[in-house]
């Protein structure tokens, strides 16, 4: 291998991943005149992207004018108990509609409101219908305008290529090594800046809502270059996932359900949300079916449906009920719109609902009802950045969208997720390439090291091991699910790490078969270096917070704590090792700390 | 549940043969559980596509008995039990590995589309009005998942390597199509559905109507209505001969 030739490409800056976060970033780059690269692993508009569906959160006030950006920054704040950022929850607040309105200005096409406005729709955690969107495939249409966009403004993509480390010239970013897919060659990219908008890690777990891509690779990225994690612990369960037939068991059911007026029931037919509002949201929750019942047409003198609590909430309540034996005969809960709204109206607002559940599941939601379980979605922390640049602490590396930390705290509302990725994807952006601008010289990579890379890499052919990836991959995963899912305790946390030991010596015997060319099995092989990184990050951050916050739920501290209420779980890797030590959080000014005080 | 046998195309550009492999059924599988598992199990190295799982990425296009479709959606049950299942890739690209083909021929058509252009905002917020029933055939059209199933099956790139210079394909007129029905586009782009994307080689067998997993009626809403933009401005006789009086292209 050392004579391998390495074809590279020159570039001042590159974007790893081409979801939304990737593709606004490299759009702005590009604005801004830096000659940049848009790098991604699968075939360009095929990101985990393309499958939100509920809608993008921005406070336009076009279906409720008494929504602005301090509504809208305080319901994140809260619904991710107040361990958000800040000051990246402000300026998400504050520029999501403006964001929203450039993806029109971009081609996409949102509903609309009967004076031909953006339609918005009602959301867990959002005081006022909030969410832009399509139907309930605004995903699509977000990768899709963007994509297009992208590639009308020129912009260099890569596609079906992965990274698997960053490149240094010193302290700073100087460029990625990677590998194409199909001809599993290796490929070098110089570049000042790098932006990280790789997406989850949803793929640690086994039931998942995630695509094969989601393994971690940006956070490991990350670490691996001397970046920090936080608020790993918070990864997010989904309420609501397809629970049966098991082939498709954790893929989404969107939380547009609920907002269009869904409603959760166990096996006796109790609406049992009301029995699981917390004391935190209690003021503004319904206490009875026909308050929440009057609220959706009514909000001014109603009292928002429990069925819309915050995912860590109704997640938490799904759990609780199929312990307790009434849960569905698949061990979910049931999810009823049938009985609540016409078939017509179920259609056109949830026609990829439909079509799913018909095809899958020979389930007629608008005859019957759902039936829904938790399934890990996303991940609330992630890499720590600066909040108005999205610049790491590594100069050069910058992070935007999930797999960037901080935004969302320990639990994210739904519809932030597609607004995050295009606010802080601009910025990234836009910061990376001031960066790039800043330096003049030019950098230099040492070119020693591919070898040594590249050796790694191809190791799982040489080996006589016994280990097949997807064994591996499959165990770390029921690991994961068993022993750091959405309720956990010390005991557990502690048998996770053993076991992810175990599985990391394992790692060190899996060996594939067949050529370079186009080999998932060896491109898992190398995922596997990612997934089981993660999954001790996640382990070892959620072990260290002793409260139950968020998406982090611990059985032997089912309390929160003020004193982790005000810490990030920061997470590092010092040498080969992975730790964790308790940093203070921001601290938010007096005029924004006011609009908690005001009315509850 | 019973076991299925499933033949499977494996190879490469340099050429390849159907393999046999058997596979443990459970109740709800679809034919891309049937290939995950094969590929977990038997063929670590079998290449295929997929990302979403739930028919919204248009990533696992394969033909399955002969049929152009997604393999996420395809339920194992549709088929008679004991029937061999035959699952090859999608005819029409190049072959790269197993189930992989290089489709790069779309992403290349998709740079030639002019780029949409609003017309200036009518609100001071840079945002526009448009009402509902004006954009659901244009909401239509953007459904596309781009699985360029309907590439696979259009015969004219099927069947006539030279013609694709010259044709962009039922996906790219659903593209034109939006754009030409987008209330807030300004372009025109008559001329290049007629010379570039070659709209006039379609003779309109719906081939690719039938295979649209997003239910996009392809040819009748958006070939046909392109076809008659086409005919009403190139070959309109009172048209033709208002240009010529009045001297507008």
């Amino acid at each position: 291998m050392a004579d391998e030739k390495y074809e590279t490409h020159e570039y001042d800056m590159i974007v790893i991943g081409a979801g939304g976060a990737g593709l606004r970033a490299a759009i702005e780059a590009s604005a801004q005149g830096v000659r940049t690269a848009l790098i991604c692993k699968s075939l360009l508009g095929k990101a985990h992207t393309v499958m939100a569906e509920g809608g993008i959160a921005a406070a336009l006030g076009n279906v409720y004018p008494e929504d602005n950006w301090q509504v809208h920054f305080r319901d994140t704040m809260r619904g991710g108990k107040m361990l958000n950022n800040w000051r990246m929850a402000q300026l998400h607040a504050q520029e999501a509609p403006a964001r929203v309105v450039e993806l029109e200005a971009w081609g996409a096409l949102f509903d609309r409101t009967k004076d031909g406005r953006i339609l918005q729709r009602d959301f867990g955690g959002h005081r006022y219908a909030r969410l832009a969107h399509v139907g309930d495939r605004t995903g699509l249409e977000m990768i899709r305008a963007l994509q297009q966009h992208a590639v009308h403004k020129g912009i260099d993509v890569f596609m079906e290529c992965t990274i698997v480390r960053l490149l240094k010239d010193g302290d700073r970013i100087a460029g990625a090594f990677g590998y194409w897919r199909d001809s599993g060659r290796f490929v070098v990219f110089t570049a000042k800046a790098v932006v990280l908008a790789t997406g989850g890690i949803g793929k640690a777990w086994k039931i998942n809502s995630n695509s094969w891509e989601c393994t971690g690779d940006g956070v490991t990225l990350a670490l691996d270059g001397g970046a920090e994690l936080i608020d790993m612990e918070c990864q997010q369960f989904h309420p609501t996932g397809m629970v049966w037939p098991p082939s498709v068991c954790g893929i989404l059911v969107t939380e547009g359900v609920r907002g269009d007026g869904g409603t959760l029931k166990n096996a006796l037919g109790e609406r049992f949300m009301f029995r699981y509002i917390p004391e935190f949201f209690r003021a503004e929750t319904a206490e009875t079916e026909e308050e929440a019942d009057r609220w959706y047409t009514d909000k001014k003198n109603n009292r928002r449906t429990p069925d819309l609590l915050p995912r860590d909430e109704v997640a938490r309540a799904i759990n609780a009920e199929v312990k307790a034996g009434r849960g569905s005969p698949h061990g979910g809960v049931f999810l009823d719109i049938a009985s609540r709204r016409d078939p017509e109206t179920i259609k056109r607002r949830l026609p990829s609902m439909y079509h799913q559940f018909k095809e899958l599941a020979d389930v007629d939601i608008t005859k019957e009802m759902m039936e829904v379980g938790p399934t890990s979605h996303y991940m609330n922390g992630g890499v720590r950045v600066d909040a108005d640049t999205a610049a790491t602490c590594v100069p050069g590396l910058f992070a935007a969208g999930e797999v960037a930390g901080g935004l969302h705290g320990a639990n994210r509302l739904g519809g932030n997720s597609l607004s995050d990725l295009v606010v802080f994807g601009r910025r990234a952006g836009l910061y990376a390439a001031e960066y790039v601008k800043s330096i003049p010289v030019s950098l230099t990579v040492d070119a020693g090291q591919f070898g040594a890379i590249a050796r790694e890499c191809l190791e799982p052919f040489e080996r006589s091991g016994d280990e097949n990836p997807y064994t591996v991959h499959r165990d770390l995963q029921e690991c994961m699910q068993s022993l750091v899912g959405i309720i956990r305790n010390e005991g557990e946390l502690k048998k996770a790490l053993e076991e992810l030991a175990v599985l990391r010596e394992r790692r060190g015997r899996v060996r594939v078969d067949g050529n370079r060319q186009y080999n998932p099995g060896w491109h898992l092989a190398m995922d596997l270096h990612s997934l089981l990184m993660v999954a001790e990050a996640v382990a070892r951050a959620a072990l260290e917070r002793k409260e139950s916050r968020g998406a982090h739920t611990r059985e032997d501290y089912p309390r929160m704590d003020a004193t982790f209420g005000r810490v990030n779980m920061v997470v590092r890797r010092v040498g080969d090792a992975i730790s964790v030590s308790q940093e203070p959080l921001p601290q938010m000014p007096d005029d924004l700390k006011r609009l908690f005080e005001e009315r509850k | 549940m019973a076991d299925v046998t499933v033949r499977l195309w494996r190879g490469d550009v340099t050429g390849g043969s159907f393999h046999e492999y058997h596979v443990a059924l459970e109740e709800g599988m679809v034919v891309l559980d049937v290939l995950h598992r094969i590929q977990a199990i038997h063929a670590n190295d079998l290449a295929l596509r997929w990302n979403c799982k739930a028919g919204k990425c248009g990533s696992c296009s394969a033909e399955v008995n002969g049929h152009p479709r997604l393999t996420c959606m395809t339920r194992m049950n549709i088929f008679t039990p004991g029937e061999t299942i035959t699952v090859a890739p999608m005819k029409t690209f190049p072959i790269i590995k197993d189930l992989v083909t290089d489709v790069s021929f779309n992403f290349q058509v998709a740079k030639k589309i002019p780029a949409f252009q609003p017309r200036p905002p009518d609100a001071p917020d840079g945002s526009w009005r448009m009402m509902q029933e004006d954009i659901d055939r244009v909401q239509e059209f953007r459904k596309c998942i781009e699985c360029f199933l309907c590439q696979n099956v259009c015969h004219v790139i099927r069947d006539h390597e030279g013609k694709k210079q010259h044709f962009a394909g039922p996906r790219f007129f659903v593209r034109l199509a939006e754009l030409e029905m987008h209330p807030l586009d300004t372009g025109t782009r008559t001329g290049l559905v007629k010379e570039f994307a070659g709209i006039g080689l379609c003779n309109i067998t719906k081939c690719c109507t039938e295979v649209c997993p997003e239910h996009i009626r392809i040819t009748d809403n958006a070939i046909i209505p392109l076809k008659e933009r086409v005919v009403d401005e190139h070959y309109d006789p009172v048209v033709w001969l208002l240009r010529k009086v009045l001297g507008k292209r």
